[in-house]
């Protein structure tokens, strides 16, 4: 199977080797995860703060898309090899989402 | 299990398809199904056309008129094209990608189940007080204001079988990704098993706009919402786009596979290789890619304005460039090959003006100025039978004639199924060529009769009369059927003689384990390549070895049941008291046969290897 995590107990692998990535992973989820708790705080500090909401909603729309970048990729492992298959349908729904969402915002409701 | 050979009782015959989950089992039931709600659907059309050959005609009432209308259009999409095209998918795509089975035969078991249960849900409403009368699309203004429980009906039967169809198409996808034999890469897979690809994806995508906007609907009339009710702040538009969302798309999941089969009988009865077979499948994705984004050309006449019907009117025409590319590669897959006129190939041939005719007028409606001229008028009607019919059920027809050695064993009688094809094209023509005209002189779709004297009345006898042509075809189909069961002559593997793709390398019907070694696929039309090098058969890419097989299982049968049983109580709580309890058990048969399944390990069991040897000392399988 080509998804298969690099830490999959095969014993061919070197041990050596898996147990180095195995840091290299561990490390980029916790970089990933303060990531995500300071992208949280800018988020509520943005809010809590009087700026004019023309600043403030799309600030944190790019911060809530980056923080799903993080979750898919370095969270749910997209990151890895093998994901090519999810990546397209997961892209694909998000454009059909987002071409209904257009539609509705543009020429239903507004 | 070396039970399968052996002669079966009528019980146990009926028990093993009810608990089957073998695909090709499987595709003969959506067959069954589909080709039954075909012919329910047919009669409503002739119903129609009946009550339309002379003005003034009381042959049914204006009410009864809506609901034979409503149920003929949610009929042949819903009923008959879907499952018709799920049977040729289940029966040959997993032998075209070399696999035992698809990835979940349990889901394709539970899919069926669900559009049966749909289906028969929603035509019972013919007996429980009338059918559904607000057309297929079912417009909320009008849809809202129905009375009675035909729309109830439609809301649920469509939302059952919905998700059966779902289902259906999450498995094609996950098979195709995951089960394709050792050197069947994504470029060398036939072009049928490309075009159930792009459909199933289609299916992942446009369903669940469906699945909401009907739940949406099921709430406005049932449980007192108002998504839909513009006095209390709803929008009516809102399930006309959710409702195009789905529905656009819905059409080139109906035409897709329909372009797969005609391709490979192009291919095989003119003895060539598909010409430009990389660029069929680009225009198969290019056209899925496009769908979802026209959907707001059937409502160029709502008032979405100028800037938006310029967007989709555009966008809309660009989707005829990708079909030019097929219409093109199919006629250059047909010259210079040694053509033979089967009757397959004769619906592939003359489906090519008959759909061209369809775009044509199609690239015509998508002009929205234009389109107001159009808008609900007889042209309509023509345009988009051209296209579903002679797209779609040109191609089931055709594809019935091809694949039913492979699904039964035996030949469908060539004279007659020729007489079908001239019948059939003759009336297919007849009936709608003139509406074309009918629609430009103003007559409005959807009406139950008409005045004389506006110069209607001839084309509107014309157009009935090829209606009897189209019936009459469809009964000496039906003849052929049974004389082809009754005579039962067994053929071959490669009954046409030029097949090119793996399901032909099999004997026909092939066993239960489709493979007993998986192939090894060296290109393109893999059995071809092999026949080419005097090969009698494909070269095997593993030794003999155990089959794992899945169990049969009843509990997809009971969970539809279930489905079903809830829906009746959903549609009657607000006048019977019966009807939250019947709903609440309906769900707990649901809940507990999911359960049931749950927690019941159920490995299946393994085809030994002597087993598999034994076959072959015993002759055919």
């Amino acid at each position: 199977m080509a998804n298969e995590e690099l830490n999959s107990g095969n014993p061919k692998v070197d041990i050596e080797y898996r147990r180095r990535k195995s840091a290299e992973e561990m490390r980029y989820q916790v970089v990933s995860f303060a990531m995500m708790i300071f992208l949280t705080f800018v988020a509520f500090i943005a809010v809590g703060y009087d700026i004019s909401g023309w600043f403030t909603i799309p600030f944190i729309l790019v911060l809530a898309i980056i923080q799903v970048g993080f979750q898919l990729y370095y969270f749910m492992h997209m990151s890895h090899k093998g994901h090519e298959a999810p990546a397209l349908f997961l892209y694909s729904g998000v454009f059909v989402a987002f071409i209904t969402l257009l539609a509705f915002v543009t020429i239903i409701w507004w | 299990m070396s039970t399968y050979a052996q002669k079966k009782g009528v019980g146990a015959v009926l028990w093993d398809y009810l608990t089957t989950v073998d695909h090709k089992k499987i595709a003969i039931l959506y067959l069954i199904a589909g080709g039954f709600f075909f012919l329910v659907g047919g009669l409503e059309a002739m119903f129609i056309r009946i009550q339309l050959a002379v003005p003034g005609n009381d042959f049914v009432s204006a009410g009864v008129y809506n609901e034979i209308l409503t149920m003929h259009g949610t009929t042949m999409i819903f009923l008959a094209a879907m499952p018709l095209i799920f049977a040729f998918m289940n029966a040959v795509m997993p032998l075209q990608i070399g696999a035992r089975d698809v990835a979940f035969p349990f889901l394709n078991s539970l899919g069926f189940w669900l559009f049966f249960f749909g289906g028969v849900f929603l035509n019972l409403s013919w007996f429980l007080g009338g059918a559904p009368d607000a057309g297929w699309t079912s417009y909320a203004s009008l849809s809202l204001a129905s009375e009675g429980h035909g729309i109830d009906f439609y809301v649920l039967g469509l939302q059952i079988s919905g998700a059966g169809t779902l289902i259906g198409g999450i498995n094609f996808l996950v098979t195709i990704i995951n089960m394709r034999a050792p050197g069947m890469t994504y470029m060398r897979m036939p072009l049928f098993t490309w075009t159930t690809f792009v459909t199933s994806a289609l299916i992942l995508f446009a369903f669940p706009p469906l699945t909401v906007a009907l739940f949406l609907m099921l709430f406005d009339r049932l449980f007192g919402g108002n998504f839909f009710n513009p006095d209390m702040g709803g929008n009516t538009i809102i399930w006309e786009h959710l409702f195009w969302i789905f529905g656009h798309p819905e059409v080139y999941i109906l035409v897709l596979p329909a372009f797969g089969i005609f391709s490979e009988i192009f291919a095989i009865f003119s003895r060539k290789r598909l010409f430009g077979y990389s660029s069929m499948v680009f225009a198969t994705v290019l056209i899925g890619f496009l769908g979802f984004m026209v959907w707001a050309h059937h409502m160029f006449t709502t008032g979405l304005g100028p800037i938006a019907n310029a967007i989709f009117s555009v966008a809309t025409m660009a989707i005829a460039v990708p079909t030019g590319i097929k219409i093109f590669n199919w006629l250059f897959t047909m010259w210079g090959g040694s053509i033979k006129f089967t009757t397959p190939m004769l619906y592939a041939i003359a489906f090519i003006p008959t759909f061209t005719m369809g775009g044509v007028t199609g690239v015509m409606l998508a002009s929205a100025a234009q389109d107001y001229q159009f808008h609900d008028s007889y042209f309509v009607v023509a345009h988009f039978h051209y296209v579903i019919v002679g797209g779609v059920v040109f191609a089931l027809l055709g594809g019935l004639h091809l694949y039913w050695p492979k699904m039964f064993g035996t030949m469908l009688n060539e004279a007659l199924g020729k007489i079908t094809f001239w019948l059939f094209l003759i009336g297919f023509h007849l009936t709608f060529f003139i509406q074309h005209f009918l629609g430009l002189m103003g007559m409005p779709r959807r009406i139950f009769t008409f005045n004389s004297g506006q110069g209607f009345d001839m084309a509107n006898m014309v157009s009935t009369v090829g209606a009897f042509f189209m019936a009459v075809a469809t009964i000496v189909l039906l003849i052929n059927i049974v004389m082809t069961i009754a005579k039962n002559e067994k053929v071959g593997g490669d009954p046409w003689g030029d097949g090119r793709t793996l399901e032909w390398a099999l004997p026909s019907p092939p066993p239960f384990y489709n493979f007993k070694q998986l192939p090894l696929v060296r290109g393109l039309d893999a059995f071809w390549i092999e026949k080419m090098e005097g090969n009698k058969e494909m070269t095997p890419a593993e030794p003999i070895g155990d089959i794992h097989m899945p169990n049969n299982s009843f509990v997809p049968f009971v969970i539809s049941l279930g489905l079903f049983i809830a829906a009746f109580g959903a549609m009657y709580h607000n006048e019977h008291s019966w009807g939250i309890p019947v709903l609440i058990i309906g769900m707990l048969v649901v809940f507990g046969s999911m359960f049931f399944r749950s927690v019941k390990d159920d490995h299946g069991y393994h085809i030994h290897k002597e087993e598999l040897m034994d076959d072959d000392k015993g002759g055919k399988a």
